[in-house]
């Protein structure tokens, strides 16, 4: 979020510009993921001849993007209470063939079945919480034994059948399908997905609406606010995207589950790391644990709880994936782990620990799948793509260490 | 014409965002001297040191820096440390899972060829540790060795380098009495031998008793060089110049009324450390009443942040046994959590290592130990908080641009009131304060004393750890007196001397 330090009497004798350069260079680690996913999408967009933004691959990218969006989420809290996670990957692959032998060996019905995979992935979590935070084992060590036991797990449940393929509907819309749509509105084009549209227009007034309340509850304690114009500015800039995705979706099939999905996840993380006691805790227990033990927070607790999200997440990724493609492989999972690390640093999370935001790893994860998706469109070869990422990777956080140090 | 000064730094202003660190300060090393510098927290001390040193590059300061009359453009640390000034910081620079003699020649490494050449090394080694008088053996593991010997690793480093200028900063901050007057005396004797060192020191009576010339730094200007052959060194000489005002009573005093009522009392207790091996505590049986403030007074390593800990749930694992009775309550805490609900609040000796969280702002860590105070029910009103935080700014005097400024970025005095803050905030009937005036400037401990004299009036009772006697004297309603890991004793203040409590803390 931004902050400006001074108060309004002092900002009224400098121009907007001034007012405006001021504003973004205290803020430019939050806004430059934003610009360099805007960055990206746009070099694809005109070398692609506009392929990429076309409403099919954009909606078809969100949808990519999904298993890796909800995990760099959960890795983002894993790195700022400063351990890491590796076994993320195979646990949602092993996740989503179980979920997959639950609905075609065992018959159960999907409401069962989805509750009942997050549920394993947050026993999972807690197991590994429980190494962690009771026995004192790193974390590194802990989950990389997980890697290796999710890897033997999903190879032995697809020993005999080899890939699973799910036959229930249900289960694939969550990957595949979109919301369903309104009756017509008389005003609007028939190609276009209205209740897409509609739900972007509540959410942009959502937006707006709290933006001015909370503006109106800081005058009300006195506090610092940013300048009007730049206050409108940022509404009709968020709104302006908003609207963006919205148009651009509405106009292939509207919002898929997946994209919901997230925007869930996202949402609630967000709120909870943001705005709640257990949140506030979070980060401190990654800022000084010794501190945050002292101030009467439970070091073990938060762990336990950090790992039971992200077991419960990558159960999600693995209901997702297994639910995109349709199936559970063999292979289902691989580097997912790597892909999730790399979405939460190119988020801004610090390796250091205490500081990363969780709508920063939705960034960094819709940065490194465009990077896939764009670089499929313009026929650049998978050896090369792993280069472009591993360098836009370090980019990132080279980036983030460089503003970082400039702030002091 | 004399020859020129070994050091001489020359009007020198360093400015940071919204604040200048450095406002044309001079400063002046001759040859062969103990030059002390001083000045309350947040004078400039420490940003002065890191432009001599290049930690703030040639080009980020404007003034010059002259070593025996040649101007230096120091790029970085290691300019510096070729031109023969080493820094030895309060934070010890060395590897703790490294040798003595490994640790004197880490970075300088004597060779033969490619390798490193580990006899002359050791040799070397043994050399310069005779020379710091320490006696121990090179090879033993830096961990293994106290503070204080730790110091002196730094020092025998610094002079295998050929040092011309050797600065200590706040080095005896973390050591007991002993080892400071053994510090001292080394300075003293390094002097004779032609090595020039800079004391930067809060304590006055040490600054008084080693130091030929001292230089006052006050808001980033040099306000005084007071010369000690003319007898100008005095502590009331400094005090004032380091405040800008006379303190005639640096214990603020205070009227209050300790009633009869006991507020805590600890039976029994007993405690062993499965890390060290051995007990911590042993039968520690003491009490405190509404209103009072007790002192605990005892060398360093007597057990007296133990016994706090022990108290306050027990945070790092000790095995604990033993009753603690909180208002007529008896209670085992098994976590800081519990102990916080019934009452208590525990100011860390250790501000940077586990008092605060360094990387947050001023509001983040005042409201931290208490933030469901300010949450509906668990979604924290952010507007609540920081209102809350201002008035702590305010009443406690907390000196920051804004309650959003990085608490790394405050000075030590001002993290100290942030760490009281956060304390106050949790509204404790018991509050224990480790160490509160460490490594803080005269002004700032006036006002911690102040701070402290208030909220006994108020009826909160308060438990003051402290290495400093004077301290321990002049703020003490009663005085226990630990050793080795008992209460070797309890002195009324009436009865209390330096010298009976000297008496008791070394007892074994």
């Amino acid at each position: 979020m931004a902050t400006v330090s001074k108060a309004q009497d002092d900002t009224t004798q400098r121009s907007f510009f001034q007012e405006l350069s001021k504003v973004l260079s205290e803020n430019i680690r939050d806004y430059g993921m934003f610009i360099a996913l805007f960055v990206i999408m746009a070099i694809f967009t005109i070398t692609t001849d506009g392929i990429f933004i076309s409403s099919r691959n954009i909606s078809n990218l969100l949808n990519q993007t999904g298993y890796l969006a909800v995990l760099g989420v959960g890795m983002t809290l894993v790195i700022v209470i400063r351990h890491i996670d590796l076994s993320v990957g195979f646990l949602s692959g092993f996740l989503g063939a179980v979920a997959a032998i639950a609905m075609t060996s065992w018959n159960l019905p999907v409401g069962i079945v989805i509750p009942m995979t997050l549920v394993l992935g947050t026993i999972a979590g807690l197991i590994a919480g429980f190494l962690v935070a009771e026995m004192n084992i790193p974390a590194f060590v802990v989950t990389l034994a997980g890697w290796l036991i999710y890897r033997g797990a999903i190879l032995l449940v697809t020993e005999d059948t080899g890939t699973i393929v799910i036959p229930n509907d249900t289960f694939n819309a969550i990957g595949n399908g979109f919301i369903p749509d309104i009756a017509g509105l008389p005003f609007l084009r028939e190609q276009v997905h209205q209740l897409t549209l509609l739900l972007g227009i509540i959410a942009i007034g959502l937006f707006i609406f709290s933006e001015i309340r909370g503006r109106q509850k800081k005058m009300s304690y006195e506090l610092e606010v940013l300048p009007m114009e730049i206050f409108i500015m940022k509404l009709l800039l968020v709104s302006g995207i908003v609207a963006g995705i919205t148009w651009v979706l509405a106009g292939f099939n509207g919002l898929s589950w997946t994209v919901v999905i997230v925007l869930a996840v996202v949402a609630l993380y967000h709120f909870v790391s943001t705005q709640t006691v257990l949140g506030r805790h979070i980060y401190a227990v990654g800022g000084n644990p010794e501190a945050a033990e002292l101030s009467g927070i439970s070091v073990k607790r938060i762990t336990f709880a950090v790992f039971a999200s992200m077991g419960t997440l990558s159960a999600l990724s693995g209901i997702l994936f297994a639910s995109r493609l349709q199936s559970a492989t063999t292979t289902a999972g691989t580097l997912f782990e790597l892909d999730a690390i790399a979405a939460a640093f190119v988020g801004g999370v610090s390796a250091a620990g205490g500081v990363g935001k969780v709508t920063g790893a939705l960034i960094g994860a819709l940065v490194m799948t465009s990077l896939i998706n764009g670089m499929n469109l313009m026929g650049i070869g998978i050896s090369r793509q792993y280069m472009v990422r591993g360098a836009v990777l370090a980019a990132a956080v080279l980036f983030d260490v460089v503003t970082r140090n400039r702030q002091g | 014409m004399n020859p020129p000064p070994l050091l001489e730094m020359r009007e020198i202003t360093k400015e940071f965002p919204g604040v200048k660190a450095l406002d044309n300060a001079s400063f002046q090393v001759s040859h062969g001297e103990i030059h002390c510098l001083v000045g309350e927290n947040g004078a400039g001390k420490s940003t002065l040191m890191k432009v001599l040193s290049g930690v703030y590059p040639h080009g980020s300061y404007t003034g010059d820096i002259l070593l025996d009359g040649e101007v230096q453009r120091f790029r970085g640390i290691n300019d510096s440390e070729k031109a023969g000034i080493a820094i030895i910081y309060q934070e010890l620079a060395l590897v703790p899972y490294m040798t003595v003699y490994e640790n004197i020649f880490l970075g300088h490494e004597i060779k033969s060829g490619i390798t490193v050449d580990w006899y002359e090394t050791i040799s070397r080694a043994s050399e310069m540790l005779e020379t710091v008088r320490l006696d121990v053996s090179p090879a033993t593991m830096v961990r293994d060795l106290s503070v204080g010997k730790q110091q002196l690793v730094e020092i025998a480093k610094a002079l295998s380098k050929e040092v011309r200028l050797l600065i200590l900063d706040e080095p005896t901050s973390a050591l007991n009495e002993d080892e400071s007057e053994n510090l001292l005396t080394l300075l003293q004797e390094l002097k004779t031998r032609g090595v020039t060192s800079v004391l930067i020191s809060h304590k006055l009576k040490e600054v008084i008793a080693v130091a030929d010339t001292v230089t006052v730094l006050r808001d980033g200007q040099t306000v005084a060089t007071l010369d000690a052959d003319l007898g100008e060194v005095r502590e009331e000489v400094l005090i004032r110049n380091m405040v800008g005002r006379e303190i005639h009573n640096i214990y603020p005093p205070r009227n209050h009324t300790i009633s009869e009522e006991v507020v805590l009392e600890v039976k029994g207790l007993n405690a062993y450390h499965p890390g060290l091996g051995r007990d911590i505590l042993q039968d520690v049986n003491f009490h405190v009443r509404r209103g009072e403030i007790v002192g605990i007074a005892g060398l360093m390593g007597s057990g007296r942040t133990e016994l706090a800990l022990s108290i306050f749930g027990n945070p790092f694992g000790y095995q604990v046994s033993g009753e603690v009775v909180v208002e007529g309550q008896s209670h085992s805490f098994r976590h800081p959590e519990q102990a916080i609900k019934a009452g208590l609040a525990y100011v860390s000796e250790d501000r940077k290592g586990n008092g605060l969280i360094l990387i947050q702002d001023v509001k983040e860590n005042i409201t931290i130990a208490n933030l469901r105070e300010i949450a509906q029910p668990i979604v924290i009103n952010r507007n609540e908080e920081v209102k809350v935080a201002r008035e702590y700014r305010q009443s406690l005097d907390i000196r920051t641009p804004t309650i959003e400024q990085v608490v790394r970025n405050l000075s030590g005095g001002n993290q100290q009131k942030v760490s009281v803050a956060k304390w106050l905030f949790v509204k404790p009937r018991l509050l224990i304060l480790d160490e509160p005036t460490r490594g803080i400037d005269v002004g700032a401990k006036f006002e911690i004393y102040t701070i402290m004299n208030q909220l006994v009036e108020d009826g909160m009772s308060i438990i003051m750890i402290s290495s400093e006697l004077p301290e321990i004297l002049g703020m003490s309603d009663r005085i226990y007196v630990m050793s080795a890991g008992r209460l070797t004793g309890e002195v009324h203040i009436a009865d209390a001397t330096q010298e009976r409590i000297m008496e008791l803390a070394t007892i074994h």
